[in-house]
């Protein structure tokens, strides 16, 4: 490594140690990176890419000489502000610089959030209502994407960011909603509304039977139980042709509401939308009817949540997550607390499920991924663990980019792996930190 | 009851038992030593896929033609290139965490195994890629009549002498050499060994490009098996190769090749006498049931927290 009291001496950057890492990691990069991007497969051929390693290791040369040159400043300026890698730029005379450190250090002292908490729910809520009346047919149904991601990351949170089980098969459940929905109405002939609390019924069911015995061991089997459990779903709901339709899927019913339906004929005993209010049929007002009722129920669900983190059990999650051999000596039962918290995640991700169901009018396994699985886990942890506004602000985004750009999608899984690992080396917290409930004294 | 089908699915077991084994050896080695699950291993074997065929093309095209000098190259090559992934993956996204929350590791872990992916995605085609048998032959056993026999092909004996000579180094590695005894006792108490002069960061280094390298045994083996793979390979057989690391008891070496064995042989025999489709799912439910059951495993002793 390099040499600090050469750096104090000289008051300044050395640049030479500075060089000869970034030279080795361009090497080790180059080595890396050669067979696998300089030669590409085509069949039992291949073709030749000899540039692709050497722009490769170039920018992990020059990566390698920004961190070292980073990390040589922050050495020098005698700063040791948190944990983050970055804090020292903050005292670069730039711009942007300026400007990060301020906002960081607003958000650390976290009394504008109590400052404007109303005020920022007022935008919030009515944000949210002007999705229905602006956007077309297109961005609707993007929308009500958005909402399911964010009813998902929040049940995921519970879980990952509140009690700190790691939870890889979270699409399990968020399946066994969507099938619960789809099978029920195909065999039972379940409704919408008497679906959903099955379906959550059944979620929740199956967290616990999953989760009680591997909860009983040592954290991390958890994480590799689901993320089986999860194949496993897939697997079935893919291969048991005769009861789901395999891979081509089931289709589902839109819900209908106190026997108004949103279709453009009435099934015998209904009355349509457009009728009922003798206006012309347009399929958008059942995206806006789905889209408002989502928002209600991730409300309900935002508001749960605090409530929650607030109440005994939820500072038990959170104690658990901290300490649980301390815990343990408390009195608390980690089983059950855990298994609470997992059940709960369990649940919202058959909500989830079910209005992914009835949003599509269809489902297949194909919607039901390790792939699903990683992205909620990357909005809670990009959200940062623990965090609601955190949480949901990653979702929308996560959502609405792969829209807005298509190179995006391309990249998605690889920039949101990126983003995971760097995440948790620089900003373990999230972008935006939870905040801890914390006793107030009244008045 | 056919003897024939049974002794065939338990031949077809051995060798998927004895890549499952040699997968293993990597999450049973790293969990050992840092108490984590390297969910990205999957995905190093993976590579080492992409690169046997690389490197074969890469050979041949220079005019090599002895085909046990390619093999031997071949393998060489592979393992010090998923070898040095190994290495760079502990060093980049593992060892600035070392000391921080129990769950950062995993989820740095995922998203490393969502870049490997992704990388090998997007620099060779999502496409299923294929290489050209290189052994043909194989020998017949147990002949009685037309149709009855076991046949086992060179390239299954050859995985499984491979995989088997390679255990035997590495358990001898560990068992009988200065290294082996540093990882040890790296593995038994990491602040201790620090004291006592071991470098622990060194060891865990290597501890990683000997999983990997394993990994990349197998992947090689495999290759020239089946002859086709694509940049998702490695998640399924990842799980199933944890699954044999907890089976045979996790943290011990011997325990990693036993439950891949017992696991392969399982998975076959309930291929071939049930069900084909649900062969994932039940090497799935069977990890279940082992943490349920045995956690500690075959050969593993139980853990025992400390405060």
């Amino acid at each position: 490594m390099m040499v600090p009291s050469e750096e104090i001496r000289s008051r300044g950057v050395v640049w030479t140690p500075l060089l000869r890492d970034a030279l080795i990691a361009g090497l080790i990069g180059w080595l890396l990176f050669a067979p696998l991007t300089g030669v590409a497969l085509a069949g039992y051929d291949w073709v030749m890419h000899w540039e692709r390693p050497l722009w490769l290791a170039g920018i992990v040369a020059a990566g390698r000489l920004l961190m070292g040159w980073v990390m040589a400043r922050r050495r020098l300026s005698g700063i040791h502000e948190g944990r983050g890698a970055w804090s020292g730029l903050g005292r670069e005379p730039s711009f942007i610089f300026t400007m990060i450190s301020g906002w960081r250090a607003l958000a650390k002292s976290g009394a504008w959030r109590e400052k404007y908490s109303k005020l920022i729910y007022i935008i919030v809520t009515i944000t949210a209502l002007l999705p229905p009346l602006f956007l077309g047919k297109y961005w609707l149904n993007v929308a009500i994407l958005a909402l399911i991601y964010v009813l998902l990351s929040l049940g995921l949170n519970i879980v990952v960011g509140l009690a700190g089980l790691l939870d890889l098969g979270f699409v399990a459940f968020y399946a066994v909603g969507a099938y619960g929905y789809g099978l029920g109405s195909h065999y039972l002939g379940l409704s919408f509304w008497s679906a959903l609390p099955f379906a959550a019924v059944l979620a929740a069911g199956c967290g616990v039977v999953l989760g009680f015995p591997v909860l009983r061991m040592h954290g991390d089997y958890l994480a590799i139980v689901t993320l089986g459990f999860g194949e496993i779903v897939r697997l079935l709901l893919n291969n048991w042709v005769s009861l789901t339709g395999g891979p081509n899927g089931i289709r589902v019913p839109f819900p209908s509401v106190l026997g108004v339906e949103f279709s453009r004929r009435a099934s015998p005993g209904y009355v349509t939308f457009h009728e009922y209010f003798s206006i012309p049929y347009d399929s958008v007002y059942r995206d806006k009817f789905m889209y408002l009722l989502l928002l209600i129920v991730v409300c309900g669900m935002v508001f749960f949540v605090r409530r929650l983190r607030r109440m005994p059990l939820g500072r038990a999650w959170e104690a658990l997550r901290e300490d649980e051999i301390a815990c343990r000596a408390l009195g608390i039962n980690p089983v059950t607390v855990k298994l609470s918290a997992f059940g709960l995640g369990a649940m919202t991700g058959g909500v989830g499920g079910v209005f992914f169901a009835a949003s599509q009018g269809f489902v297949n396994p194909t919607s039901f991924t390790f792939m699903e699985s990683a992205h909620i886990l990357a909005i809670v942890v990009l959200g940062g663990m623990g965090s609601t506004s955190g949480v949901i602000v990653a979702a929308v985004i996560l959502t609405v980019l792969p829209e807005t750009l298509r190179d995006f999608a391309e990249y998605r899984g690889l920039l949101i792996g990126l983003a995971m690992v760097l995440m948790m080396i620089w900003r373990p917290g999230g972008l935006l930190r939870a905040r801890r409930a914390v006793f107030q004294k009244p008045g | 009851m056919n003897l024939h089908i049974l002794a065939q699915q338990a031949v077809n077991g051995l060798v998927l038992g004895s890549v499952y084994g040699l997968i293993a050896v990597g999450y049973t080695m790293v969990y050992g030593i840092l108490g984590m699950i390297n969910f990205a291993h999957g995905d190093i074997y993976m590579i080492s896929a992409y690169l046997t065929a690389i490197f074969l093309a890469l050979l041949t095209f220079f005019g090599l033609k002895s085909i046990p000098l390619i093999l031997l190259l071949v393998l060489l090559l592979t393992m010090v290139f998923t070898a040095l992934y190994g290495w760079a993956v502990e060093r980049i996204a593992y060892r600035p965490l070392r000391n921080s929350s129990r769950m950062a590791p995993l989820i740095s872990a995922i998203g490393v195994s969502l870049i490997l992916q992704n990388y090998v995605r997007m620099a060779q085609g999502a496409r299923n890629q294929g290489m050209p048998p290189l052994l043909e032959g194989n020998i017949r056993l147990l002949t009685s009549g037309a149709e009855q026999f076991v046949q086992i092909t060179h390239t299954q004996v050859l995985i499984i002498l491979t995989a088997f000579v390679s255990m035997g180094l590495l358990q001898f590695l560990i068992h009988h050499t200065a290294l082996g005894r540093a990882c040890r006792a790296v593995q038994q108490d990491r602040v201790m060994a620090a004291l006592l002069g071991v470098d622990t960061n060194r060891i865990i280094s290597i501890v990683f490009t000997l999983g990997a390298g394993m990994a990349a045994v197998a992947g090689t083996l495999v290759t020239f098996n089946y002859g086709s793979f694509d940049f998702f390979i490695g998640f399924v057989i990842g799980i199933k190769a944890f699954t044999a690391a907890v089976l045979g008891g996790i943290g011990s070496l011997p325990g990693a090749m036993l439950g891949g064995v017992v696991l392969g042989v399982a998975e076959a025999v309930f291929s071939g006498y049930v069900n084909t489709d649900y062969k994932d799912v039940f090497a799935f439910s069977l990890l279940v049931l082992v943490l349920i059951v045995r956690p500690s495993g075959l050969l593993g002793r139980p853990e025992v927290e400390k405060v």
